[in-house]
């Protein structure tokens, strides 16, 4: 059987971390996230890594491989060149808790930040009335799968660390975005998007849209849209008159 | 080794899935301090791995549809050994349950009309099955994860549960480790929600994630509780077996329900060769007839492949070992042929089975809108788990209640697909209401200094006996091999025995498990202490398998291949009897006259 190196992150807990080689044997199919168990199996029983479904429908092995934020379960080996080693780090953007695993808590502490669904009242016969087509673009919003894999690559999180002041990054833009477009909502969010939220430092570089694992066009059809709204609400001039005369907001 | 960080509530929900959040929802509404305790980060659970949807009868698709067809599809999927009294709150239940998810941000896929779709399943008369593509566990955990954070539930994170504290046989809270720092933390509550979910790490071939190594079970029985049904293991027919590394992962009946077809190497539609007596009647008797079911034809019947799932993977078995399998040993799901009948049908294909079109081209390299699937069975649900009261879902311990996979009864000997995310939904709200009211009024337990010590010390045993101990990976790799060799899909009593010999051996293994280094986040050890709970559980099927003497639902067995009318009257019970496990059998009460008259009904 073809034998391949792993060159995985280990340490945290206090202590240095480094890069420690692994060779390990490979077989047809096999995905990163499989070396790395074998890794665990068979080497480093003490080797920290988060994984649940393996199938890519939950979000848990988010990983840098060969530099790249991917799900480990998702990585054929086939598609890397394995007469190199193969680098598998943890996400960089967070604190390392130890080896692959991450301390991602701060996107747990953002969701409750943002307005949370307020629905419209019921029909008379007791149902809400959606179109297939009003609910299609809000379901792509709904595919997110929470692997914060676009929270890694953000550069205002990333580099310039304003997740701290506040900025809730390209996962919860696409949340506030499947909560504003979604038919049925009342709720507004557009002064806290804009205030609170940071969406104004999105220089819109797409680095979210590369790497999500769901295909979500987080860019186009949510940050974008979020942006315009903000600026038709907020910084039109004609509309900025009016609400001087109608002495709203 | 320092006294564990403790902690108060008044109701405690352990599992974070779909049951557990449901439960946390309604405990919370009933204004008592809750918390919830998951062993990966919040949104993770098994859920998420539901594809097809919840079965609730609408009646959006199909008006002929109520809760009494619901009823008698559920029990006759059960065999009859079902707490019907479980299937009849679940079948008038669930609809309410469903329309509460859209009020809070969950959005299902449409009917023309506007309203909630609902589509085909196995084992369902009329379209029953709310869905969102096949993601629907997915929008099911984020609807009620994106509820509750904004509830005030406190949620512990990654942390597992070690033991239950009894005190006076009432339930007094639990001892949990934390995984990030290998810290114990001791919870006191009034009242204790499991919501663990599933055994399926028991076997080698399973769709369930690490997650499910049948915790709630193997807790709820140490601390004195009652399981049944524990010989009823699903297989799934239809999963992943290509490549190696995939064998197992969960291909959605969906495919089938949408129109996909079974085929063996030589082409040949195999379902139809074996249609059991009792669902003739509602069964397609061509292939047209079945395309036409599919495809919402209301005075069509249903094909073959939609037939309950214990006999489809029983079918599949048969022509795999009969020599007529697909190369890596499975048959081919075929959905790409209604290319013949549709338009568009690659494009149709993307839009109704999203998650399968991107599972198989990203994992096997193909494109299922081109080519058949090859699949084979899988380990994917346990019917049998903790014995509880229908109506309030507390089990045969004061205080100690359980919901969704974990709890058994509603189901009987063979779930249908569709009923598990509605069971959670339906019975998660009974346990988080029922586990309030009980919470209210009692005073905080104590907890007992010297059983906390003694589990801790037990929990740290695998640090002292080092790396020269048994390698818990290598331990949980041989008793996967054991379940699945000799109590897999066809069963026999030498087997089973032999079974228990090995168990017992294997047993003797997982106590000189040992691992080295430190407690933070330590995989091994995590590993180590798992295998407690799945020598539990393997053990209590074993048991069960062999008491149950005949085949029914998921249980067959090649020395008792038929249905025994005895064995219809009472659920087979395991429980702890001072250091081994005992089999009873516990009598189904009988059914009242309304409902076994729906049941008459419904048979025509």
């Amino acid at each position: 059987m073809a034998q391949a190196t792993f060159r995985i992150w280990r340490g945290g807990g206090g202590k240095p971390a480094q890069f420690v080689d692994y060779k390990t044997e490979v077989s047809e199919g096999m995905v990163v996230l499989d070396a790395v168990h074998r890794v665990q199996a068979e080497q480093a029983p003490d080797l920290a890594c988060r994984w649940n479904c393996k199938a890519g429908k939950c979000g848990s092995c988010s990983a840098e491989i060969n530099g790249r934020p991917k799900l480990m379960c998702m990585t054929r080996l086939n598609s890397l060149d394995l007469t190199e080693p193969v680098t598998v780090e943890p996400m960089r953007a967070f604190p390392l808790i130890k080896d692959l695993v991450t301390d991602v808590s701060f996107n747990f502490r953002a969701k409750p930040g943002i307005r949370k669904f307020a629905p419209r009242p019921r029909e008379a016969d007791g149902t809400w009335r959606m179109a297939q087509r009003d609910v299609d673009r809000v379901q792509e919003f709904r595919k997110c799968i929470e692997c914060f894999l676009c929270q890694d690559v953000c550069h205002v999180i990333r580099d310039h660390g304003k997740h701290e002041e506040g900025f809730i990054g390209p996962r919860y833009f696409v949340y506030s975005a499947a909560l504003e477009m979604h038919p049925l909502d009342t709720g507004d969010r557009l002064r806290d998007l804009k205030d609170a939220h940071g969406l104004g430092y999105c220089n819109i570089t797409k680095c979210c849209t590369t790497v999500c694992p769901e295909h979500i066009h987080i860019t186009d059809n949510a940050i974008i849209p979020l942006k315009e709204r903000v600026v038709d609400r907020f910084y039109d001039p004609v509309t900025r008159l009016l609400r001087v005369f109608s002495n709203k907001r | 080794m320092g006294a564990p960080q403790t902690y108060q509530y008044d109701v405690l929900i352990v599992g974070a899935g779909g049951a557990g959040l449901r439960a946390a929802i309604e405990a919370a509404a009933a204004g008592v301090k809750v918390g919830l305790i998951c062993k990966s980060l919040l949104g993770k659970a098994h859920t998420v791995m539901a594809e097809g949807g919840m079965a609730a009868a609408m009646a959006h698709n199909d008006d002929r549809d109520n809760w009494m067809v619901h009823f008698a599809d559920t029990m006759r999927g059960g065999q009859y050994v079902n707490n019907w009294r479980m299937a009849e709150l679940h079948a008038k239940e669930a609809p309410d349950r469903v329309r509460e998810l859209e009020a809070w941000g969950a959005v299902f896929d449409r009917t023309p009309d506007g309203r909630i779709n609902q589509r085909n399943f196995g084992g369902h008369r009329y379209p029953r099955l709310a869905h969102v593509g096949d993601r629907t566990g997915l929008e099911l955990i984020r609807t009620l994860q994106d509820h509750t954070v904004y509830l005030g539930v406190t949620v512990h994170m990654e942390h597992t549960v070690i033991d239950l504290l009894v005190d006076d046989g009432h339930v007094s809270g639990v001892l949990a480790y934390d995984r990030e720092r290998g810290r114990f933390h001791a919870f006191a509550a009034k009242a204790v929600v499991l919501a663990t979910g599933g055994v399926g790490r028991a076997y080698q071939i399973t769709s369930n994630s690490w997650e499910g190594t049948g915790d709630g079970h193997a807790l709820a029985y140490r601390a004195g509780a009652e399981l049944i049904d524990m010989e009823f293991v699903q297989f799934h027919p239809t999963g992943m077996v290509w490549p190696p590394s995939v064998k197992g992962i969960l291909v959605t009946e969906g495919v089938r329900g949408e129109g996909g077809v079974l085929k063996n190497k030589e082409g040949r539609r195999f379902m139809f060769d074996d249609i059991p007596d009792n669902y003739k009647p509602q069964t397609a008797s061509d292939p047209e007839e079945g395309w036409r079911y599919t495809q919402g034809d209301k005075n069509a019947r249903r094909p073959p492949e939609l037939l309950t799932r214990d006999h489809v993977a029983r079918c599949i078995m048969r022509e795999v070992k009969a020599g007529r399998g697909s190369p890596h040993g499975g048959v081919f799901l075929d959905i790409a042929w209604i290319k013949e009948k549709l338009p568009h049908a690659a494009d149709h294909i993307r839009r109704k089975l999203p998650s399968m079109y991107h599972q198989f081209k990203e994992l096997a390299d193909l494109d299922i809108t081109k080519e058949p699937m090859e699949v084979g069975p899988t380990t994917h649900y346990i019917m049998g788990g903790i014995r509880v009261d229908a109506d309030t879902q507390e089990s045969t311990v004061p205080g100690l209640f359980a919901a969704g996979e974990c709890a058994a009864g509603i189901n009987g000997a063979n779930r249908l697909g569709g009923n598990s995310l509605s069971d959670l939904i339906v019975f998660g709200k009974r346990a988080g209401e029922h586990a309030a009211a009980h919470a209210k009024g009692r005073p905080v337990p104590a907890l007992s200094e010297a059983a906390l010590d003694r589990a801790t010390r037990q929990a740290l045993a695998p640090f002292e006996r080092g790396a020269g101990g048994e390698n818990p990976f290598a331990v949980q790799h041989d008793l996967q091999k054991t379940m699945q060799d000799l109590v897999g899909i066809v069963r026999t009593e030498s087997e089973m025995q032999e079974a228990l010999t090995r168990l017992e051996a294997l047993r003797a293994r997982a106590e000189r498990a040992g691992v080295d280094g430190h407690r933070e986040y330590h995989t091994g050890w995590h590993a180590a202490l798992d295998l407690r709970n799945l020598m539990t559980v393997s053990e209590a099927i074993t048991r069960s398998a062999i008491e149950r003497k005949e085949s029914r639902g998921g249980h067959f067995r090649e020395d008792f291949p038929d249905k025994q009318a005895e064995f219809a009257t009472f659920n087979i019970a395991v429980k702890d009897a001072g250091g081994s496990m005992k089999v009873e059998r516990r009598p189904i009460p009988e059914m009242p006259a309304e409902l076994q008259q729906v049941i008459e009904q419904q048979k025509q």
